[in-house]
């Protein structure tokens, strides 16, 4: 292939882009706080980014980012003092390659990528414009993630369907809440959309319209009965005040598993993640309380 | 070139040569040495089912008994590609069961297989063993059905990850009688019902049955009757984990886990309750791959519990709810550890869980092992990415994904290039690189002077001139698939070096700044490259404007010129 010759011949002295010093987190090592970082190294250094204005700021940043749990055991993360200047070859690169990656570059970036209008540059870790296929992640993956154990017609779909779901998980529709829940002793899980109600009576009577039926039908099962589609099942009650034979619990963005009823309705919205009911006989008894007195 | 060795001789030793790069290799050192392979070619590997036809296949190797299709190009696993933009099945099995009835293995991937397929395989292939499906669509269980009818010496039915519906929900129970010769059964990924006591008799009759994944409609109580019959299996995959860890049937199947000693690779978990988890603790010893990739809402503290008795373990699939903290204790349990992917657990959660590069420096330090990753996070620094270049050289495969796909340098603001640069620096043998977050041309000039056993390379919104593009072109010697998405690489770079491609497989572009007009030159200027345009809106209608961006372009080299099978709105210029 013609054109761009690599190391030999007429191309930029090689960017050694990982230093021969040893200053690295080795598997046995310990953490070197030697700073190589002089002055002249820093000069050198090929950057992108702002002008040397921020780069203190950002040393000091990185000495905390990464020095804390030197303690532990094993391994330790390297605390640099500065960012590597590892381009020894930063006159020889400049000419050649990036005339025109000046720092106003950074501003370009977001103009090439039409499909994403906020340049994320300026912010750092806020929620990024949804993208079509991005992050890149399977729809059958998606599928699961949006909790997809329900029957099959309403999941293998044309890729009309499947590109539907894919494009509203990535708009954060905010017309639905869905969220698992499982029943102890039936094997498959449901879903129930929590905008459809507004009270934790309404949700209770929900979930005993979804599992009344495969109760029964579970208990017909087992015992070898012909299912009787008739036969509705008996009801579940009792599901918020530890009456009945289920209790309903649910858990939140933390992974603890709390009572149903304690917080009000729209701030149990908004950390619930996952609804369970439990038989009510193996749940400590516990007084109902605030959080930290939570179920384990 | 003389001939030393009578032919006998030549296929007794070409017999020992099982990689198909070998035996193309092989096949083209002389005529009669290319004709001695290819008598005794029983494999081939088709890796785009677009760059030859079935009937040359036949004709230059009559005796082929296993081959490996695929289909469409890869961004369509993130739909990025119409549904019926082609890679059926159908014409292969067609020509197949006409030309070359021994046939006994079909492994496909990305391919659009119809029950019809599945029905003359069932019926063309007496020797027909073994049928692995990977992310292909098109079919129903009825299909399966027929599968499981006829095959009767079936060994292997591997589906993964495939879009398949279940009218019927009964073709478990089509395995006959007589069929005692499974030794693989994965059907993971069927959404439906199965008929759970023909299961549990299959399983009891098949006692070579090595390898069992359910998917989430078998629950606990049938799994703790499978596993008792079955304390042979190496790979088990649990459908529906989710029951009452006081039960009669928890405490059996604790039991019954206890036996199974043989197990190695564990999934599934489609449905779990964490508290069940104890019950496989005592096979976690014992385990070299662990996917709980599919597991839902598993905390990390229960998944560390878990993963911290895996000592031996060599293949990690999780998703992000792990956190930096989990990873922490893999990297110090799992020492042996080779392959690491952790998935996104909510594409619509963003920022709550996740993983960051601390989680990664931290596993590349604990595993020196470490040569395959995929890893979705958050965010991500050069810092990190050096320090991991440095611990782990050992890379193949190292796919970074963040979650925001130009998302820069968390501590410096600065571009991910040196990072990057520095992981292809030092991984010598990386052969398939996905890069993300903020990306400048550097990166590329990096990747096409170090890179030189890559082969498939993954770009999203990187990089700012053609000159970005040009450097991998020129500079990755072995290069077979390169995919761009949403990057200003244009005109410049596209027909900077055609001959290139034809020394690839695939070129796939998609909202760049290549024009309809530089696509046509290409195409004009190479007829052993069939350059697809795919066209999902009303640029279909009136003349293509040669100066209008083109809004997808896949491009593969051929020997069989341009499909017939292609839909409206797709194009071969």
């Amino acid at each position: 292939m013609e054109g761009y010759s690599r190391k030999d011949g007429g191309c930029p002295q090689l960017l050694d882009l990982i230093p021969t010093e040893k200053e690295w987190l080795t598997k046995s090592g310990e953490i070197k706080e030697t700073s190589h970082g002089s002055s002249e190294e820093k000069q050198l250094e090929l950057r992108l980014g702002p002008p040397n204005g921020d780069w203190t700021i950002k040393n000091n940043d990185t000495v905390r980012y990464f020095s804390p749990r030197s303690s532990s055991s094993g391994y330790q993360v390297k605390s640099q003092q500065q960012t590597t200047p590892f381009l020894q070859a930063h006159g020889q690169l400049k000419e050649s390659s990036q005339p025109n990656c000046t720092r106003a570059e950074k501003k370009t970036f977001s103009a090439a990528n039409t499909a994403v209008p906020n340049s994320s540059s300026a912010q750092k870790r806020t929620a990024p414009t949804p993208v079509v296929g991005w992050p890149p992640i399977r729809s059958f993956r998606k599928n699961l993630a949006s909790g997809s154990s329900s029957k099959a017609g309403s999941e293998s779909q044309n890729v009309v369907g499947s590109k539907i779901s894919s494009e509203k998980a990535t708009q954060n529709s905010p017309k639905s809440l869905l969220v698992k829940i499982n029943m102890d002793g039936v094997p498959i899980g449901r879903k129930v959309d929590l905008k459809e109600h507004d009270s934790y009576e309404k949700l209770s009577s929900a979930v005993d319209e979804l599992f009344r039926g495969l109760l029964a039908a579970q208990s017909n099962f087992s015992t070898g009965g012909i299912k009787n589609e008739e036969d509705g099942g008996k009801a579940i009650t009792g599901l918020l005040d530890g009456s009945g034979e289920y209790t309903l619990v649910y858990e939140d963005n933390e992974g603890d598993r709390l009572l149903i009823g304690d917080v009000p309705w729209h701030m149990f919205v908004s950390s619930v993640k996952r609804l369970r009911v439990l038989k009510s006989s193996e749940l400590p008894t516990l007084c109902r309380g605030r959080k930290h007195e939570k179920l384990s | 070139m003389v001939n030393y060795f009578p032919e006998e001789v030549l296929e007794h030793v070409f017999s020992f040569l099982t990689s198909h790069r070998d035996r193309n290799a092989v096949s083209l050192v002389c005529k009669s040495w290319y004709n001695v392979e290819r008598f005794s070619r029983g494999k081939v590997f088709i890796g785009n089912c677009y760059a030859i036809s079935p009937e040359r296949l036949i004709s230059r190797f009559p005796r082929v008994r296993s081959l490996t299709l695929k289909g469409k190009p890869h961004f369509a696993d993130f739909n990025l590609v119409l549904h019926d933009w082609g890679g059926y099945v159908y014409p292969w099995i067609e020509a197949m069961a006409k030309g070359c009835t021994n046939l006994e293995e079909l492994r496909l991937k990305r391919m659009l297989v119809s029950d019809a397929s599945l029905e003359l395989i069932a019926k063309s292939f007496p020797n027909f063993k073994s049928l692995v499906l990977v992310s292909c669509e098109g079919f129903t269980t009825d299909g399966l059905a027929a599968i499981a009818s006829n095959c009767r010496f079936l060994r292997e039915l591997d589906l993964q990850e495939n879009e398949v519906e279940d009218p019927r929900g009964q073709w478990l129970s089509c395995f006959p009688d007589s069929c005692t010769s499974l030794a693989s059964l994965n059907f993971a990924c069927l959404k439906g019902e199965v008929n759970l006591a023909a299961l549990e008799r299959l399983v009891a009759r098949c006692r070579n049955l090595k390898s069992l994944r359910l998917n989430h409609a078998v629950p606990p109580d049938v799994l703790q009757k499978i596993l008792a019959r079955a304390p042979q299996l190496v790979d088990l995959g649990a459908g529906s984990f989710v029951h009452d860890p006081e039960s009669e049937t928890y405490n059996k199947l604790k039991n019954v886990m206890q036996k199974c000693t043989s197990i190695r690779s564990l999934s599934g978990f489609l449905d779990v309750n964490a508290r069940c988890l104890p019950a496989i603790y005592p096979i976690c010893i014992n385990l070299s791959s662990l996917n709980l990739s599919y597991a839902p809402g598993i905390y990390s503290k229960e998944l560390v519990k878990l993963i911290r008795k895996c000592k031996k373990l060599q293949c990690l699939w999780i998703l992000d709810t792990i956190g930096d903290k989990g990873l922490r204790v893999v990297a110090s349990a799992c020492k042996e550890l080779q392959e690491l992917r952790v998935f996104k657990s909510d594409p619509n959660d963003v920022g709550n869980a996740a993983v960051t590069e601390e989680g990664l420096v931290a596993i590349s330090a604990g595993c020196p092992n470490l040569n395959s990753l995929l890893y979705f996070c958050r965010q991500m620094t050069n810092t990190a990415l050096i320090t991991v270049a440095k611990n782990c050289p050992n890379f193949i495969r190292f796919r970074l994904c963040t979650l925001d796909p130009i998302t820069p340098d968390a501590v410096t603001m600065q571009p991910l290039d040196n990072g990057f640069g520095a992981i292809v620096q030092s991984c010598k043998g990386l052969k398939r690189l996905s890069v993300s977050g903020l990306l400048t041309d550097q990166v590329f000039l990096y990747i096409g002077m170090y890179a030189e056993q890559l082969e498939m390379l993954s770009i999203a919104f990187a990089g700012n001139s053609d000159k970005g593009m040009v450097y991998v072109l020129n500079g990755c010697k072995k290069l077979k698939k390169l995919e761009i998405r949403d990057s200003p690489f244009g005109n410049m770079a596209l027909l900077a070096d055609t001959g290139k491609y034809e020394t690839m497989r695939s070129l796939w572009m998609s909202s760049c700044k290549v024009t309809f007009g530089a696509c046509k030159s290409l195409a004009e200027k190479m007829p052993r490259l069939n350059v697809e345009i795919i066209n999902e809106g009303d640029e279909m209608e009136g003349g293509s404007d040669d100066r209008q961006n083109v809004e997808k372009m896949y491009l593969y080299r051929t020997l069989v010129g341009p499909r017939k099978d292609a839909p409206d709105s797709v194009w071969t210029l």
